[in-house]
């Protein structure tokens, strides 16, 4: 009895942690799917969904449900143990990476010295599901999409890596607690230090995720659904989960390396505390428009999941402002670090949407070129560029200049390759005479 | 449980499975799933670096042997005709020559085990109390740049000139 004690007090909280984030992800990921559509809707002026719950805003317990009681195909030929095993690796790998990942400074599972390569490491092995899959399906187009997943993916976990290393040399550490509290002492997010890094890392991670402009392994236009082809039903959505659970992953890096973490906006300038009445305004703000929706709704009972909405939203400004309680002032740093930290990452994923109905997509030679022959090399210079930047930052230069210096260094070598791929390949078709000729 | 113990359990866990995936991705005829049980041996290997306290080893092997490695052993498979290699022989008829390994290699562990349990100089891998270094990435560094430095830039060369002649052999024209 006493060493089941002595067990849950060292390993309690990193318990609860765990099984909130594998009980919370799944409807994070179906809201953020929501969003998506919304999203897409809102840039292609129409509605997106709107029957389930006032708004659609049920859609994605729906879907959920409908995909849970889906017939589930498994072809004649496949192999089955491993077209089984396929989606829980790619789901598995995506959940392990969040035990180390901080959603603010008391959020976190583990805080590990090596946190930002172990994110990258073991979310770097979601990728033996698409394969696997792929390759048990015992389908051509599966095998292509997961052929195609592979060379992009092993194409851009350099430049991502690279970019990484960039932050984590500015930070001096890989742990994720480190890292942030590095950008709070420096008193400025590493985004304005590394702007070439940021960008690289926005690339890098969208081609990662299998998200449009590169979302070659599973376009539909050529391959139907690439890996997923032959998958349905509740394998299927495991999948999908896996892939939004990645991309709150890449964006939650993105946001503890370069956007300042849990980070208010403007920590460190006391004019501008005002900001701390930010999250409990800004659900307030929330609460008050469900409520004021709520007697618009077409049926009674969209008003009664209006007002819930609304009730929910109340709920969490209260939450929100139970610092302002000075009682509880210390629980300041808990709740709101974690509502910046997710806010951010919201508006990361809100880019990603942004990209995706914004470009086309590329062929499948350009995104090899774009890769190899652009993002890698500028990536090296990048990390260069940034070791020039700490050691000027060492010897005492101020930080605008440094970062004009390095940056503008590294932009002007991003342009010579440029121009160099432009002089060798004039013009976008270039590539497809090439590979016929 | 106090951590001494879970680590002592969570070795003994990662090396009965590494061994399991080892023998498994040679005795198995689908080269796939020898593949995903070799991923598995290796994943457990990385295992055992965390109950020792090497976290830098562990993620380097992941990223490296796992996530970089093996997915390019897939590919390739993937672009071989595995129903002719189902039907060919794989296994080579050497029955002695193995046999006579075995005996040597099990003669050289036996002896190692024999020698540290009787003189005490080598020890027998139990859990680490203190749990994971919080310095661990810097000790590796320090250790790798100072301590070793000359043969870790002997091996990066190595590593540069397999590296260009790798190149230079796929490339017809360069």
């Amino acid at each position: 009895m006493d060493a089941l004690v002595e067990f849950l007090k060292t390993y309690m909280w990193p318990l609860i942690f765990a099984l909130v984030i594998v009980a919370v992800l799944p409807l994070l990921a179906g809201y953020v799917v929501l969003l998506e559509r919304k999203v897409m809707a809102d840039m292609q002026a129409r509605l997106g969904p709107m029957r389930v719950g006032p708004h659609g805003l049920l859609q994605p317990i729906a879907d959920a449900l409908k995909l849970l009681i889906k017939e589930d195909i498994i072809p004649e030929n496949a192999d089955k143990l491993v077209f089984w095993c396929a989606p829980l690796i790619s789901v598995t790998a995506a959940m392990v990476a969040y035990s180390a990942l901080a959603f603010g400074p008391f959020f976190q599972i583990a805080d590990l010295n090596i946190g930002l390569i172990f994110i990258v490491a073991v979310s770097s092995m979601g990728i033996f599901g698409i394969i696997l899959g792929g390759w048990a399906s015992n389908s051509h187009y599966s095998l292509l999409g997961a052929l195609r997943s592979t060379a992009q993916m092993i194409s851009y976990e350099t430049a991502a890596g690279l970019a990484l290393v960039g932050g984590a040399l500015l930070a001096g550490s890989l742990s994720i607690r480190q890292i942030v509290e590095k950008q709070q002492t420096d008193g400025v997010w590493f985004i304005f230090c590394a702007p070439v890094g940021f960008f690289l890392y926005l690339v890098a991670s969208i081609a990662e995720t299998n998200r449009a402009p590169f979302d070659l392994p599973e376009a539909e236009s050529e391959l139907v659904a690439g890996y997923m082809t032959e998958y349905s039903g509740f394998r299927w959505a495991i999948y999908f989960l896996a892939e939004y659970a990645n991309m709150i992953v890449v964006a939650g890096i993105a946001t503890t390396l370069f956007l300042g973490g849990w980070m208010r906006p403007f920590a460190g300038v006391s004019w501008l505390n005002f900001l701390d009445f930010f999250p409990p305004l800004c659900f307030l703000a929330v609460a008050a428009y469900c409520f004021y929706r709520t007697p618009k709704q077409p049926e009674p009972i969209q008003s009664g999941v209006m007002a819930l909405f609304g009730g929910l939203c109340l709920a969490l400004a209260a939450a929100m402002a139970l610092p302002f309680v000075p009682a509880l002032a210390a629980s300041k740093p808990g709740l709101h670090g974690a509502f910046w930290f997710l806010l951010k990452v919201t508006l990361y994923i809100y880019s990603f949407m942004w990209v995706r109905f914004t470009f086309p997509r590329f062929r499948f030679d350009q995104l090899m070129r774009l890769g190899w022959y652009f993002m890698i090399p500028l990536s090296i210079v990048n990390v260069l560029a940034l070791g020039v930047f700490a050691i000027l930052r060492m010897s005492g230069w101020s930080l605008w200049p440094a970062v004009a210096l390095t940056s503008g260094g590294t932009l002007l070598i991003a342009i010579l390759l440029v121009w160099n791929a432009q002089k060798k390949s004039p013009g976008p078709l270039a590539g497809m005479t090439e590979a016929e000729g | 449980m106090t951590p001494a113990q879970i680590s002592q359990i969570a070795f003994y866990f990662f090396a009965a499975l590494a061994i399991l995936g080892a023998i498994l991705m040679v005795t198995v005829r689908n080269v796939v799933h020898s593949a995903i049980f070799l991923v598995t041996s290796l994943l457990a290997t990385a295992g055992i670096f965390l109950t020792l306290g090497a976290q830098f080893l562990f993620a380097v092997q992941v990223i490296l042997y796992v996530g970089g490695i093996m997915v390019l052993f897939i590919f390739v498979i993937m672009l071989v005709n595995l129903d002719v290699a189902l039907h060919q022989v794989q296994f080579n008829r050497q029955k002695w020559v193995a046999l006579l390994l075995t005996i040597a290699m099990g003669g050289q562990l036996g002896l190692a085990i024999w020698f540290a349990r009787t003189q005490g100089t080598l020890d027998i891998p139990t859990g680490r109390a203190g749990g994971l270094s919080p310095q661990n990435v810097e000790q590796f560094g320090l250790a790798l740049f100072e301590k070793y430095a000359l043969p870790f830039e002997i091996a990066s060369v190595l590593l540069l000139v397999a590296m260009i002649g790798a190149v230079v052999m796929t490339k017809r024209r360069i």
